[in-house]
């Protein structure tokens, strides 16, 4: 039962450079888990401290994301394809900044 | 492994970040960069930034200092990178009202490898725009050098 995991590039200088690899695995944890043990480096970036996926990972299985299947318990089968998504967020003010109404930009 | 870093860029597609920042003004506007990241062997490096791709900022609840791009966004840049055969090298916002550097916010939500432009927006009016990158332990969000050429000198 060989599971695709795609790799997203800013993970890849942990992964040895590869895009993807391939493991035998029946569920997302298990891909996981073959992910990590085949590139150790990886595993800090993925999971925290107490082994639970960092909040600004995400993971899909065949374009579906697994907070809305079974979580890292999500079946995989052969020929599946996992990807794993990085959150892109960020912001200017460090505080919360008062609100404006849109279309209406303040000028001085 | 993460040395300085020249990012290229036309002055069209400076401009549509420019103009993208100025739509959305007084929110964060943000938005995929895609180009190529040749491996120089160690030397310097010269990312090339050939395309970009306007995203919605999914932060509705504080979207004027805030920026979120929807996984399935990311999932659809990189789609559109590799039709093209180039790659999802990094991501754009807008600080309105706020200088053109990263916050701590910034730092904490950022990847490494991919480049960050940043352009202020000062009460509507695009000003300063710069890029930065992360070291690959997270130790430094390093200033980027943004090289802005002309239509003419780009490379397809």
């Amino acid at each position: 039962m060989s599971v695709k995991v795609m790799i997203p590039t800013p993970l890849r200088p942990h992964a040895g450079g590869k895009a993807d690899a391939e493991f035998q695995a029946k569920t997302v944890a298990e891909a996981l888990a073959h992910l990590t043990a085949q590139y150790a480096d990886l595993r800090k970036h993925l999971f925290t401290d107490d082994g639970s996926l960092r909040s600004f990972i995400n993971v899909y299985v065949n374009g579906e994301d697994i907070r809305y299947l079974a979580q890292e318990n999500t079946p995989t089968k052969d020929g599946d394809t996992i990807k794993i998504i990085p959150s892109i967020a960020g912001g200017g003010a460090a505080c919360p900044a008062k609100r404006h109404s849109v279309g209406k930009p303040l000028r001085s | 492994m993460a040395e300085p870093t020249t990012v290229s860029i036309s002055t069209g597609l400076a401009e549509r970040i420019r103009k993208h920042g100025a739509e959305t003004y007084p929110h964060e506007c943000c938005g995929a960069l895609l180009g190529r990241d040749p491996d120089s062997g160690g030397g310097k490096r010269l990312r090339e930034v050939l395309d970009c791709l306007p995203l919605a900022n999914r932060r509705e609840d504080s979207p004027n200092n805030r920026f979120s791009i929807a996984p399935l966004d990311v999932i659809e840049a990189d789609r559109v990178a590799q039709a093209r055969g180039i790659e999802l090298i990094g991501w754009y916002h807008s600080h309105p009202d706020h200088p053109a550097k990263p916050s701590e916010y910034d730092r904490n939500h950022a990847w490494p490898w991919f480049s960050y432009i940043i352009v202020s927006v000062r009460a509507g009016v695009p000003e300063e725009m710069t890029s930065w990158r992360l070291n690959d332990d997270r130790s430094a969000y390093a200033q980027e050098t943004v090289e802005i050429h002309s239509e003419a000198t780009a490379q397809s």
